[in-house]
């Protein structure tokens, strides 16, 4: 495999809802800013890549608003995902293997505070025959998948709640948090459940927000980045759709997604000195550490989604971050995990290494 | 690395009210496979190709079809760019291949429009803009006037286009519309729907799906049938809205074409092109796409059409399967047109096939035609 590498990511400051700036707004500085921090412009780009979800904006094509901010002309070589920005991330990843360009951005925006109800809008990801006509709010099939957990002894109310204090405390002083401080377990328990055994803290607040991620190959990569963050494996999965035909407390396609990855990278999961996971609600933490086997890792150092959840960019956050890690020198080997579908249906998996 | 498509299929295209989208998928993906003679276990990736989630009002397909698409522990990408979406999909799913990602990958589309309102959802309304209500035809009934100011064409070259394509769907199985009578005078006398677009030069609204398996060279030949080879693939986008466009004749499409010929090795298109399917949802974007291809000098588009050299039995059969204006479900309409390409080139095509057709053009453009894809493929594998 050709050697690909993150050069530079940023991302806009988290914030709940943004009602000053439309879409293309709030993506322009974030792109100026990841182009800046590798010190190209737009004409240098090879290949352009976005994700975006139409339902969340409430309108169609929403991505080419977005794409009207950056600027498609002359004509550029584009693809778009209707999922999080983590998987155009993985089709810009793929399309740099082939040799045809040297530079890829990736953007994902998105705007979850738009909706009035996002209860009606998560409803329209499910089967819409047998499933969607119950109207599942959003948090109801995470919290039959947490239930699973603690019925089956793997999980209890209080290490959920351990992973929020943490989370909350890591936030304090990250612009991309909408929601940091210092609160303690007890607090947390005794806040009334949402779904039992969730609670409002249990997942990451949705908000607005948009992420730039820039990746080069081989020497331009060199040339852009003091210590490029190299993407030395990528896999995703997907799992099947019906909760009830899923062992809710396993996620196979995690770890069958961090074994094709390993393999591409010569080095494990277990072996990354940090991990971001995309976890939309804290019972997922363990659930994904012990998946991934993170016994020695660090884990989401800057709170993670349970302290910022902008739609369509989480998991693409989640990549810069693990990203950031080794372009400061904060880290050797880091992972980053995206996720997509009630329950953590799809799963991705990046396994990123710098230079020593 | 050398790629081909060793498996086809398609649903009937219709208003099938009568299945599920995952049954109507599941039609095309079974046919697929079969063709291909794979099973699910024999497939590496999947890539999954559908217009605005609004159209049908399910968010994030991919993740209710998994079962319906055998995607079950597999990767899966929901690829979206408007029209020409399908043709996006079997560009990434031919990458993914080249890029040694995948052995084979499967690439599957559909629109089921009876299951929502086109019309509504292409017409949402933006903050502080007009809420026009215009939907597609509108936004291309002025491309058209114009092309037909500079080009000086006829009236009748629209209706005869849509007449063309009819006549052709008669002959495809699986297409929406089966129109054997109908006549020039019948076009003409249509109503009216934005001028200069009548009722039967525009596109049904269908449902549909679509699926074809693509491999590299060492998987190509475990079959009775030929694969078709991919001989250049290309995607071109450009802005939407900016006064410098030219919507007649898209920069981002003369590019896209442009690309894929060099890769194919293809200097002079309408003499090497033996039959092309174009995306063409209004008969005159026939001559349009013609020329923004390549297949016709521009201004020339419609004197080629008037010629019947475009017709079936002509010398450039133009969209034999009875293309866009016989069926047109959103989200597979690009694939399929990719997909009828390939089987021309296979010599599948059963009734619609082009005699001796050896190398076809598959095209799909999206959005205010400012999305491009485009492929060539042939009966024998590329040079290099």
């Amino acid at each position: 495999m050709r050697d690909i590498a993150v050069v530079a990511f940023a991302q806009s400051p988290g914030t709940s809802a943004d009602r000053r700036d439309d879409m293309a707004e709030i993506l322009l500085p974030v792109m100026r800013e990841a182009l800046g921090s590798a010190g190209i412009d737009r004409t240098e780009v090879d290949f352009w890549a976005s994700g975006s979800h139409d339902f969340h904006e409430g309108r169609t094509f929403a991505y080419i608003e977005s794409l009207d901010a950056v600027g498609a002309w002359p004509p550029i070589s584009e693809s778009h995902v209707e999922m999080d920005a983590a998987w155009a991330a993985y089709e810009a990843w793929s399309w740099l293997q082939l040799g045809e360009g040297e530079i890829a951005v990736v953007y994902g925006v998105g705007r979850g505070s738009l909706a009035t109800d996002l209860d009606q809008v998560t409803t329209t990801q499910l089967d819409p025959y047998f499933l969607a006509p119950l109207r599942p709010h959003q948090d109801a099939l995470a919290a039959l998948q947490a239930q699973a957990l603690v019925a089956a002894g793997m999980l209890d109310e209080k290490q959920m709640a351990e992973v929020v204090v943490r989370a909350r405390a890591a936030g304090m002083g990250e612009p991309g948090a909408q929601v940091s401080g210092e609160v303690t377990v007890d607090e947390l328990l005794a806040a009334p459940y949402l779904a039992s055994p969730l609670r409002e803290h249990d997942r990451g607040p949705i908000g607005d927000a948009a992420a730039v991620l820039v990746l080069a190959a081989g020497d331009t990569a060199r040339r852009l980045a003091g210590r490029p963050a190299w993407v030395r494996g990528a896999d995703h999965r997907m799992d099947t759709h019906y909760p009830g035909t899923r062992d809710l407390t396993r996620v196979d396609t995690v770890t069958l997604a961090a074994a094709k990855a390993a393999d591409q990278a010569g080095f494990a999961a277990r072996e990354v000195q940090i991990a971001e996971l995309h976890t939309e609600y804290s019972y997922q933490e363990p659930l994904l550490t012990n998946a991934l086997e993170l016994s020695g890792a660090t884990v989401n150092p800057g709170g993670g989604p349970l302290v910022a959840r902008p739609t369509t960019a989480t998991g693409l956050i989640r990549i810069g971050a693990a990203a950031q890690h080794i372009l400061s020198g904060r880290a050797d080997r880091t992972l980053a995990h995206a996720t997509s579908g009630p329950a953590l249906q799809q799963n991705m998996i990046c396994l990123l290494e710098g230079d020593r | 690395m050398k790629l081909a498509v060793v498996g086809i299929g398609q649903s009937k295209q219709a208003k099938k009210r009568k299945v599920t989208i995952g049954a109507m998928v599941r039609e095309a993906v079974d046919e697929a496979m079969a063709d291909a003679e794979l099973e699910f276990g024999d497939i590496d990736a999947i890539v999954l190709s559908k217009t605005p989630d609004l159209f049908d009002g399910v968010m994030n397909p991919e993740l209710y079809l998994a079962d319906a698409m055998g995607a079950r522990g597999l990767p899966v990408t929901r690829v979206f760019t408007g029209g020409s979406v399908g043709g996006h999909a079997a560009i990434y799913g031919a990458h993914l291949v080249q890029a040694g990602l995948a052995r084979r990958v499967l690439v599957v589309a559909y629109s089921k429009e009876s299951e929502g309102d086109f019309t509504w959802a292409l017409s949402r309304g933006l903050p502080f803009s007009a809420q026009l209500g215009a939907g597609a035809g509108a936004h291309f009934a002025p491309v058209i006037r114009e092309y037909i100011r500079r080009s000086e064409a006829p009236e009748h070259i629209g209706w005869q286009i849509a007449v063309n394509h009819r006549l052709n769907a008669t002959r495809n199985p699986y297409a929406h519309l089966q129109l054997p009578d109908i006549t020039v005078e019948q076009v003409r006398e249509s109503r009216m729907l934005w001028d200069p677009i009548r009722f039967l030069e525009s596109c049904p609204s269908s449902d549909g799906s679509c699926a074809v398996v693509i491999t590299g060279a060492d998987d190509a030949h475990h079959t009775g049938r030929p694969p078709a080879w991919i001989h250049g693939m290309s995607w071109r986008t450009e802005t939407g809205h900016f006064a410098g466009r030219d919507e007649v004749n898209p920069e981002a499409g003369r590019q896209c074409a442009a690309e894929a010929y060099r890769q194919a090795g293809i200097t002079d298109p309408a003499a090497e092109i033996d039959t092309a399917e174009l995306y063409i949802p209004y008969s005159w974007f026939e001559p349009i796409w013609l020329e923004n291809v390549g297949l016709a000098e521009v201004g020339a588009g419609w004197k080629v059409v008037d010629s019947g050299r475009t017709a079936f039995g002509g010398e450039l059969p133009i969209n034999p399967s009875g293309g866009v204006l016989s069926g047109n479900p959103t989200g597979a309409t690009g694939l399929l047109r990719f997909a009828e390409a390939a089987m021309q080139v296979r010599g599948t095509a059963g009734e619609h096939q082009v005699p001796d057709a050896r190398r076809a053009i598959g095209h799909a453009m999206g959005g205010a035609a400012q999305f491009h894809a485009l492929w060539v493929v042939g009966s024998e594998p590329p040079q290099s």
